[in-house]
């Protein structure tokens, strides 16, 4: 069952041309994450969806209504949604039980109706009931502005960059809670973001919105794996680049034969892979191996991980490489190390100049 | 902005910048010396005050229950009570309408509204019921009281209100809708109680501005407390008549203070968000921009176009057109400017002077002690001129007759009068030089008087400037203590007005106010242009 569906959705400000032949459905009960660069018009998309804005061309239907058409715009309250906008947007007049019945019949307001239950189902104390806003944290908030939108059980659930003004702990945690409270309350839910590991590990799918339109839409692992094009690719996680000839799913580049996955281009190709796919090893160990040499030309430490820059040594012009390798494995610059990639790599037909 | 809305409370905004630095100061304590002086500042301020209600009680309970208690007191009590209410909740009603449709709704031309709707602020409330009163006298009247009072403290209303709809966060209004509620719904539900502190803090203003008014009301003959006072004064430089009277003004003021604080109650208003990304969204009027543009129309012909208009018209008459013909003497107008400006400059002068102990206290060395003497003297400033004029007049009998209509007395009240108005601008002035700046100059090698010149001067410089200028225009504008301690022979272009107005001679006040409104308006303008918005709205809260 589809919960929500965009068709061909267009948004024009003046002569810029901000959202252009939108498709996207979600799926009842599952998260879809919107993630694009600064620009992409990803914001715009989720506020043409509240109905803040009114779409140029294209449909929106949210539960089987349409609401939003060439003919239609139905106004925001009208839309059965729930909206959690960027920084929570509790009202800082009402306390949080006030704030959670918001969207309720004056009855059910009354009698706080629900508030403890969605209180518990955001993890976080029924005791907090009481409070006003300004004495929760950024993440409190965010759980709260959560249970408020579920409150009225709307048939979709939308958040905007709800995570980004957080720190970077409170963050991983809060977008726990948020998930878990999503999936157990069967909310279906489309969720803004320009974060690439809050797109990946939160939607159970994920569509890249780039320039305005929409350039894939796939599973996290997928979308990480077999990026469709290569600007993607490096948008999506940090890639490592080579020119490389194809034939019959195999491309050879400098650092050996690899297999490919996904699409099988034939000839010239610009191969692209993972930095934690690279494994460095002493040379010694590999002396049999075809593998490529290289010589670490800098380490930079974090701690669980290390990011290397290798030169490549046996390449016929002068080629860089960053690896990524676990932090107790990280060698020191100067050492030379024999390279070998771990796995499948994606390769991208070179346009012909 | 906000401030306006704040300070009336005697509890403004605290200041955002605090350093580690200046905990570590704080901790230290502040000089003994600068908290002597700064300590004998705010006595000053209160000298009045406590002068006041120490008369009042020596004047014993029998001789005050039979003074108070007869029709003349009751009439007084219900004049001034029915003029503070209609005025506040006229002025909450057209300043948070006028508010609304310049901040939040596609009002063609809402920048030029946004101006207009303010500058009333700058046109003294006596200059405007002369220009009423001189266009017809039927006005001296409750009605007419009504017209020229909210017609001057309307803005006090607008500004704060303007202010808070324009930080609103739209995400809250945005939240609302798509919890179900309609436009009406997210008004009532969500921007009117964000509106309370700002709203409760401008009607507060009013209410205080209302109960202290002298000269409007004189003029418009309606008989208040103040204008009471001020008979009773003149009738027979009775001190205790007066002085009883005015404590009962004082409990006025109190009550009002006190009635704010409760209605606004324990609930917060503080935002949550780290500040607005978004500008508010703003409301398409469609067909009802006319009625709008037709109300805005008409409230700035009677807040502005009537006071102007009349004066440029009074001054084309011939003397004689007058009620009261009376020849204009430019060697009289000469001097009422000169005094006037004189006054204005030195009044200005001594009491940033005084502002600065008190100022560099609150923003070096915040703490309890400091904090309680800001409050005492914001206390003060809500306490209206006539009495703190009064009070002053009767000490300098009493106690310092030498001093007595002396120019120098006259600038000395000026100072008690208007210190809270420069103490806001002195802090946050102060702010500016921070300590950690100070010390980095040091470092650099600059000794004291090198660090006062090149650092503190440049960066608090500015914000003291701005508290002069809003003083010296406060003073020009001012009319009850110069009438009441004004050396014999001394004429402002203030009391120029009020005698000439008081004698329905219209023509020959003429002159007079419009300098005075020129020199205010282009003040106003220039401290505008200088320092920006917020410096003006200080002025809110100067008294009348």
């Amino acid at each position: 069952m589809t919960e929500l569906r965009v068709e061909g959705l267009g948004k024009t400000f003046g002569t810029h041309q901000v959202l252009q032949q939108v498709d996207i459905t979600v799926a009842s009960g599952s998260l879809m994450a919107i993630l694009g660069p600064s620009g992409s018009g990803k914001t715009t998309l989720l506020r043409l969806l509240c109905g803040f804005e009114r779409a140029d061309q294209g449909s929106i239907r949210i539960g089987g209504r349409t609401v939003s058409s060439a003919s239609t715009h139905v106004p925001p309250e009208q839309r059965a949604i729930g909206y959690v906008p960027q920084e929570g947007g509790l009202f800082p007049h009402l306390s949080v039980a006030d704030n959670i019945a918001f969207g309720l019949s004056r009855r059910l307001r009354k009698i706080h109706y629900r508030v403890a239950e969605l209180l518990e189902l955001v993890g976080l104390p029924a005791s907090y009931a009481n409070r006003p806003p300004q004495e929760l944290s950024g993440g409190q908030q965010q759980r709260v502005a959560l249970a408020r939108a579920l409150a009225p059980a709307p048939a979709l659930i939308l958040l905007d960059e709800p995570f980004s003004a957080l720190d970077a702990a409170l963050r991983v945690e809060t977008r726990q809670a948020v998930a878990r409270a999503l999936e157990a309350a069967g909310a279906t839910a489309v969720l803004v973001t320009h974060d690439q590991s809050e797109a990946l590990s939160m939607g159970h799918r994920v569509a890249v919105l780039w320039r305005g339109m929409v350039a894939q839409v796939a599973s996290p692992a997928e979308l990480y794996r077999l990026p469709a094009t290569p600007e993607l690719a490096r948008f999506v996680g940090e890639a490592v680049t080579l020119d490389g000839v194809a034939h019959r799913g195999s491309v050879s580049c400098a650092l050996g034969v690899l297999h490919l996955a996904g699409g099988m281009p034939e000839g010239p190709v610009q191969v692209l892979l993972r930095p934690e796919q690279l494994r460095l090893t002493p040379q010694h160990a590999h002396d049999a191996h075809t593998g490529a040499r290289g010589k670490v030309l800098e380490v930079t430490y974090y701690g669980h991980d290390a990011s290397v820059s290798l030169e490549l040594l046996d390449s016929a012009d002068y080629q860089v490489l960053n690896a990524r390798v676990p932090g107790h494995m990280s060698p020191q610059p100067g050492a030379q190390l024999s390279v070998s990639v771990e796995g499948e790599v994606i390769a991208f037909a070179k346009a012909r100049a | 902005m906000a401030d306006v809305a704040t300070h009336a409370h005697a509890n403004p905004a605290p200041m955002p910048v605090e350093t580690d630095r200046m905990v570590a100061v704080r901790r230290r304590g502040a000089p003994a010396g600068l908290l002597i002086a700064a300590g004998l500042v705010a006595l000053l301020v209160l000298l009045p005050l406590g002068f006041t209600v120490l008369q009042g009680v020596a004047f014993g309970w029998t001789n005050a229950v039979e003074l108070l208690i007869r029709p003349l007191v009751g009439e007084l009590l219900v004049n001034t009570l029915m003029i503070v209410v209609t005025a506040t909740v006229a002025s909450a009603v057209i300043g948070t309408a006028a508010a609304w449709f310049v901040e939040r709704t596609l009002l063609p031309g809402h920048r030029v509204w946004g101006v207009l709707v303010v500058v009333p602020l700058a046109i003294p409330a006596f200059i405007s019921s002369y220009a009423w009163v001189s266009l017809s006298l039927s006005l001296q009247d409750f009605a007419g009281a009504v017209l020229v009072i909210v017609s001057v403290y309307y803005p006090l209303v607008y500004l704060p209100v303007a202010a808070a709809l324009r930080g609103m966060d739209p995400a809250l209004e945005e939240s609302a809708r798509t919890l179900g509620c309609g436009p009406w719904g997210c008004f009532y539900r969500v921007i009117l109680p964000q509106l309370r502190p700002a709203l409760l803090g401008g009607m507060l203003l009013v209410a205080l501005g209302v109960l202290s008014e002298f000269g409007a009301f004189t003029l418009l003959r309606f008989r208040t407390f103040t204008t009471e006072i001020y008979a009773e004064y003149r009738a027979g430089f009775d001190s205790s008549g007066a002085s009883l009277l005015a404590c009962v003004l004082i409990v006025l003021c109190l009550a009002c203070l006190a009635a704010e604080l409760k209605v606004r109650g324990g609930a917060r208003y503080d935002r949550l968000d780290s500040g607005t990304r978004r500008g508010a969204t703003r409301y398409p009027l469609g067909l009802a921009r006319w009625p709008v543009l037709g109300a805005l129309s008409a409230l700035v012909v009677s807040t502005l176009g009537v006071p102007l208009g009349m004066i440029v018209y009074w001054l084309t008459q011939h003397a004689v057109a007058a009620v009261t013909p009376a020849e204009v003497s430019i060697d009289l107008l000469l001097s009422a400017t000169a005094s006037s400006i004189g006054l204005g400059l030195s009044g200005a002068i001594l009491t940033t002077i005084l502002a600065l102990p008190l100022g560099f206290l609150l923003a070096r060395y915040p703490g309890r002690l400091p904090n309680f003497l800001e409050r005492t003297v914001f206390i003060a400033q809500g306490i209206p001129g006539i009495v703190i004029a009064l009070a002053i007049v009767f000490l300098a009998i009493r106690l310092i007759q030498p001093l007595y209509q002396t120019a120098s007395l006259l600038v000395i009240a000026y100072s008690i009068l208007f210190l809270p108005l420069a103490l806001v601008s002195v802090r946050a002035a102060l702010l500016q030089a921070q300590p950690r700046l100070e010390d980095t100059a040091r470092a650099l090698g600059l000794n004291w008087l090198q660090v006062v010149w090149r650092v503190v001067l440049p960066l608090a410089g500015p914000g003291l400037g701005a508290a002069a200028a809003m003083v010296f225009i406060a003073i020009v504008t001012e009319l009850t203590t110069t009438l009441l301690l004004a050396p014999i022979g001394t004429q402002t272009l203030a009391t120029q007005v009020w005698v000439d107005t008081s004698t329905l001679a219209f023509a020959a006040a003429a002159p007079y106010a419009g300098l005075l409104v020129l020199i205010s308006l282009a003040s106003t303008w220039l401290l505008m242009s200088l320092f920006g918005k917020s410096a003006v709205l200080g002025s809110g809260q100067r008294q009348v």
